[in-house]
């Protein structure tokens, strides 16, 4: 097929390494959901028009596509903020009282949990278990654990990124 | 190999990592250098040692010294003094410090002393990202003995005589499952791990995976060879980017060494291994939905039957079994399965892992003959509750299980005991609580916890269980009446009988189980509009006892709504309209005036 569907003339690196992945998993059972989570990796979300790009890329109706995205709370068709706040709500956190660490994160910055602040630094979300219960409980932001936290330390925490 | 005189054991689990392990391994690298025993002394990243609790953890052998909560600035001491000059730093060590000999001190901590490892046998023990750690410590010899000793009825045989049960939740012999597999009509079949665990709150698949990977593969290898199938997918969740990491590294090296692919052992055997990682949906750790996710699609289950072993992933049969017991196969066929009966319970053969977390001094994964007593887990194993508070409740199975109260601590923990008490053994998550939590918010807890799940194929879990969410949303409100406990039974059973899988089949579970044993809290809460435990907070209040307050003022600074007032020498006043019971002044308060009023 040589559905290379650059219309704009502006092929992107983003743009090429989505063709890429296509590329790799063309033809492949069951590829879908693994080029949708390559796809995330390279553009942080999944807006509409990558979702039309892998459709066709894959020969898989673009009713389909965004099914697939949407059961999924992995795949987002929101931009995440730079620092994502991820505050873990399983049980081990929850019976250490987690939701009062996620209240006092949407008060300090504002807004709710699946939002983004307006300038695009954080953005929060509720997840289960991370694994490491033993410091319940827990809030990552991007790849770093927070553990051990009580509602006050949360404005502690949050200082460490002002100036980032 | 080269010849190390000493090995660092640093933790490399998710816990550990999470408490900065990387950064105390890297400082021992800089240390050892600095002292020139880079060439005498080897640092191994292992996995979960299961005692997360106290992380990060370091284990020094040959002695077999395990240093508890590691900080960076320890690091030196223990090349100084340890490697150095052997002598141990009993400041950081665990156990019974003064032992005779302290240096066994992994032997004499309580948490360790009563486990039975099997499936976590390597945890902490081996490197996960080195194939020849795996195999010194009799890794692929299962398999090199199923291939090329061993036809696939006698490997079968085996794992049935063995009374191996799942250990993903339900308990079904996996013996028979291979059985049903292998008589399933077919050329064409595949095998399947679940390593979706989705039960919030609990960690042992994924440990097992981060910890000692190869046992895994080595086991859906033997799989494939006793089943007939020639293709293996592993359903691993994108959340844990360690586990995902580590099982690439272990596939990779297995091509390497022959062990996948073409004419494994030089026999006719061949088989292929791939990763599907999952996408944060609960239901997906139900067989069916697991493998329409597998499929490309939206992970909706189907009825059953037909069951995978008939018609799985791409309508072939299909072999479905847990992270977990997948983990025990190549230890069974190793030993044999008159040694693994010898362990559990008559209906239960074996020994379970659980992630034992919430109100417990020792938070971390345990691994336990089955028919050990809920009370060893919490008290000799777990340490106790902290704080010298009163144990309440158990809950096990997640949102598809119940708790197990305080009256009932000496059950033993087995499939049939748990089911009898209206819980279930689940994937293994153990949530201890306390006397502070409530019972009936714990049930709402789990009801959100579905409802956010529920794939909403079914109407009965769609909307059945959204209306039960309403009413424990009533009755922790303070707006709830008596009739409401009636209709929360009455769309359990509705639910329970009309779900099409199983998320919505045991939903109400959480709900069944805290009325069952806790019927007097939802009373209190109704009747009484009381939560005895303080948690909801529409029924209780801050005060501040008059006769104890000093008029300090720091309460009024730190209040976030402004709603306490007062002057010098005038005992300070919560203006109740405006408090968000946020809990702030009561912390603050240097003379401990102010009190929580449930
Ligand atoms: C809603 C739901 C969630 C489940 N989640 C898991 C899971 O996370 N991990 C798992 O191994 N089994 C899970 N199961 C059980 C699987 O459907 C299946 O029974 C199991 O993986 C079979 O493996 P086993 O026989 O080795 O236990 C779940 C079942 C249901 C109904
Ligand atoms: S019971 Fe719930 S999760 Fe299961 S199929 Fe029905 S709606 Fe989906
Ligand atoms: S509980 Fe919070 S809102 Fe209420 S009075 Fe105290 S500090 Fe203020
Ligand atoms: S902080 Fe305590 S002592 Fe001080 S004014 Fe408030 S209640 Fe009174
Ligand atoms: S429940 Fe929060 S880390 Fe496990
Ligand atoms: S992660 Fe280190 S002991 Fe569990």
């Amino acid at each position: 097929m040589s559905s290379n569907n650059c219309c704009c003339g502006i092929v992107d690196e983003k743009a090429r390494k989505l063709q890429e992945i296509i590329e790799n998993h063309k033809g492949q059972k069951g590829a879908l959901i693994p080029v949708l989570h390559e796809a995330q990796d390279v553009y942080g979300y999944l807006p509409m028009s990558v979702q039309k790009t892998i459709s066709e890329g894959l020969d898989v109706p673009l009713s389909e596509v965004y099914g697939v995205v949407t059961f999924y709370t992995q795949f987002s068709l929101k931009p995440k903020g730079r620092f994502k706040i991820n505050t873990c709500m399983g049980t081990a956190c929850y019976v250490k009282g987690s939701n009062l660490i996620l209240e006092k994160l949407q008060e300090k910055l504002g807004i709710h949990v699946g939002d983004c602040t307006e300038d695009g630094k954080f953005s929060l979300e509720a997840c289960r278990c991370i694994g490491a219960c033993g410091l319940a409980p827990v809030i990552m932001i991007n790849d770093d654990v927070y553990g051990r936290l009580t509602p006050d330390d949360i404005e502690k925490v949050l200082e460490k990124y002002k100036d980032l | 190999m080269e010849f190390y005189r000493a090995h660092v054991l640093v933790c490399g689990g998710t816990g550990c990592t999470s408490s900065n392990s990387e950064k105390i391994r890297q400082e021992f690298i800089a240390q050892l250098n600095k002292n020139k025993l880079d060439k005498e002394v080897q640092i191994v990243v292992t996995g979960c040692f299961g005692l997360c609790a106290q992380g990060p953890i370091v284990i020094v052998y040959p002695e077999g010294a395990m240093y508890t909560m590691v900080r960076l600035e320890d690091v030196q001491e223990i090349v100084e003094e340890h490697l150095i000059k052997g002598r141990l730093v009993k400041r950081l060590m665990a156990g019974d410090k003064d032992h005779e000999d302290p240096s066994k001190s992994l032997e004499n901590v309580d948490f360790f002393k009563r486990q039975v490892r099997i499936a976590l046998r390597n945890c902490g023990v081996i490197n996960p990202e080195n194939i020849d750690e795996y195999i010194a410590y009799d890794g692929y010899k299962a398999l090199a003995k199923a291939l090329t000793e061993m036809k696939p009825e006698d490997v079968i045989a085996e794992i049935k005589k063995s009374g191996l049960r799942g250990r993903g939740g339900a308990g079904f012999p996996t013996g028979l499952k291979w059985e049903l597999t292998s008589k399933a009509k077919g050329s064409q079949k595949y095998i399947a791990c679940n390593a979706d665990e989705g039960d919030p709150g609990a960690f042992m698949d994924r440990s097992i995976l981060e910890g000692d990977p190869h046992s895994v593969i080595e086991a859906m290898i033997i799989a494939g060879y006793a089943v007939g199938a020639d293709q293996g997918y592993i359903y691993v969740r994108a959340e844990y980017p360690i586990a995902v990491n580590r099982l690439e590294i272990a596939i990779a090296q297995a091509k390497e060494y022959g062990l996948l692919g073409k004419n494994i052992f030089g026999t006719d055997f061949s088989f292929e291994l791939e990763l599907r990682l999952g996408a944060g949906a609960f239901v997906c750790g139900e067989e069916t939905a697991l493998i329409t996710s597998i499929e490309g699609h939206r992970g909706e289950p189907k009825p059953k039957p037909p069951f995978p072993a008939v018609s799985g992933i791409w309508q072939k049969p299909t072999l479905l079994n847990n992270v977990e017991t997948y983990a025990n196969i190549p230890v069974i066929l190793n030993k044999g399965a008159d040694w693994f009966t010898t362990i559990g319970t008559e209906k239960s053969k074996g020994t379970k892992v659980f992630a034992v977390g919430g109100k417990i001094n020792n938070t971390g994964l345990v691994e336990i003959p089955i028919g050990t007593s809920l009370r060893e887990v919490i008290y000799d194993i777990g340490g106790g509750i902290p704080n010298g508070k009163k144990f309440k409740a158990a809950q096990t199975g997640g949102p598809s299980g119940g708790c197990i109260p305080a009256s009932h601590i000496d059950t033993p923990i087995d499939f049939e005991t748990l089911r009898e008490l209206g819980s279930m053994m689940g994937s293994g998550g153990l949530i201890v609580m306390d006397e502070d939590n409530c019972m009936v918010d714990i049930a709402k807890f789990f009801l959100e916890f579905t409802v956010d799940e529920s794939c909403g194929k079914c109407p009965p879990c769609r909307i059945g269980t959204k209306r039960m969410l309403e009413i424990l949303e009533r009755i922790t409100g303070g707006k709830g009446e008596m009739e409401d406990i009636e209709k929360l039974e009455i769309l359990s059973k509705n639910i329970i009988s009309s779900a099409l899988c199983g998320l919505g089949q045991s939903a109400p579970q959480p709900v069944l189980s805290t009325l069952r044993y806790f019927r007097d809290e939802y009373i209190a809460h109704v009747k009484d509009k009381k939560c005895p435990a303080g948690v909801c907070k529409s029924m209780m209040s801050y005060v501040i006892a008059a006769d104890h307050c000093k008029s300090c003022g720091i309460c009024a600074r730190n209040c976030p709504v402004n709603a306490i007032s007062g002057d010098k020498k005038v005992p300070y006043v919560i203006d109740q309209e405006k408090c968000i019971k946020c809990g702030v002044c009561m912390t603050k308060c240097p003379f401990k005036a102010i009190f929580k009023n449930a």
